[in-house]
């Protein structure tokens, strides 16, 4: 009996469609990635309105402060008690000054504050950035459709 | 000279598309754990100019204005509304006299008459009902669903508050613990 020899196939799968998807899902990603996450902590639960519209213009020089349910305030990636804020918020200011040359009060405060916090602590840092020269300010909530 | 009229051998390019592949997905995975879903946000302007902060610097404004007090129990939910000297029983109340003032359904137009409001909250009053307040004087959504009329645009907060002294915030905290127990019962 002839014992034939193993037969041996090769395979070229078209990755074509494998390729299409690909980039369709990184072009998406891509589009939707966000890059103000910094600005925006999940340690904050804030207070929803329907009337909080996202606004269309970005604002100008906005400065974001955080305010955790605590009375803690997250301001540029670091956490620190109201009191250790006016530092910052001193340096942030000579910055805009000094450095960037350009008028403090065009300089927007962005108050993330938690729906928790008390609203004496949200007053007391609006007074601080007073102190410090600033006078725009917003406060920020969540949208919702009620 | 011999002249290639077609019809050769042809010779099949195969590209190695492997580095690619695996590239792309490098970077689908990336953006796949950098992605972060975040739901809407909105501001709401307020207008705190810097004489506000010593209440004998504010000079008396030529518009009306509108006085809200927010009281807060210990435990800093909302005890009572109060405007001008009229006690409301809620911000639905407290939004219908607003719309009154600013003539808008007497078909005035939208923010009339300039009116200014004044938030005075106690100092531990949760932050939640600030917004609530907010909510109820600055406009509402019209019945499209996509409009919203404004109604008052300038608001400031008024001189702070101090806090409750130290007894009885050791009061307010066991009174949000029990709060918190009930809710989770």
């Amino acid at each position: 009996m002839r014992l034939h020899g193993k037969l041996t196939y090769s395979s070229s799968p078209d990755l074509t469609p494998l390729i299409d998807c690909t980039f369709q899902l990184v072009v998406f990603f891509l589009l939707t990635l966000n890059f103000s996450s910094a600005e925006q902590s999940e340690l904050i639960r804030l207070p929803s309105s329907e009337l909080a519209k996202p606004t269309e213009g970005a604002l100008e020089m906005p400065i974001t402060l955080q305010i955790l349910s605590s009375g803690m305030v997250l301001f540029a990636g670091d956490q620190m008690t109201p009191d250790a804020l006016q530092g910052a918020l001193r340096r942030e200011r000579d910055a805009i000054r000094n450095v960037l040359g350009r008028n403090i009060k065009n300089a927007t405060i962005v108050i993330r504050a938690d729906r928790d916090v008390a609203t004496g602590v949200v007053q007391k840092i609006i007074r601080m950035c007073q102190d410090t020269d600033f006078e725009r300010f917003v406060l920020r909530a969540k949208w919702e459709r009620k | 000279m011999k002249i290639d009229k077609g019809g050769g051998d042809f010779q099949k390019i195969e590209i190695n598309m492997t580095p690619m592949i695996d590239a792309c997905f490098q970077l689908i995975i990336f953006f796949m754990l950098s992605l972060r879903v975040f739901s809407p946000e909105g501001d709401f302007g307020i207008t705190m100019p810097i004489a506000s902060t010593r209440p004998s610097d504010i000079s008396p404004s030529s518009s009306a204005v509108v006085k809200i007090r927010l009281a807060a129990h210990p435990n800093g939910n909302l005890a009572g509304i109060t405007m001008g000297d009229r006690k409301l029983s809620s911000f639905a109340q407290l939004h219908n006299q607003i719309r009154e003032i600013s003539g808008l359904d007497s078909g005035g137009p939208a923010g009339a008459g300039g009116a200014e409001v004044e938030l005075d909250c106690d100092y531990n009053l949760k932050y939640e009902y600030v917004v609530d307040a907010l909510n109820a004087v600055s406009g509402y959504v019209a019945n499209d669903k996509q409009t919203i009329i404004r109604m008052i645009e300038k608001i400031r907060f008024g001189r702070p508050r101090d806090p409750p002294p130290e007894e009885n915030q050791g009061a307010a905290q066991e009174g949000a613990k029990q709060e918190a127990a009930g809710e989770k019962n």
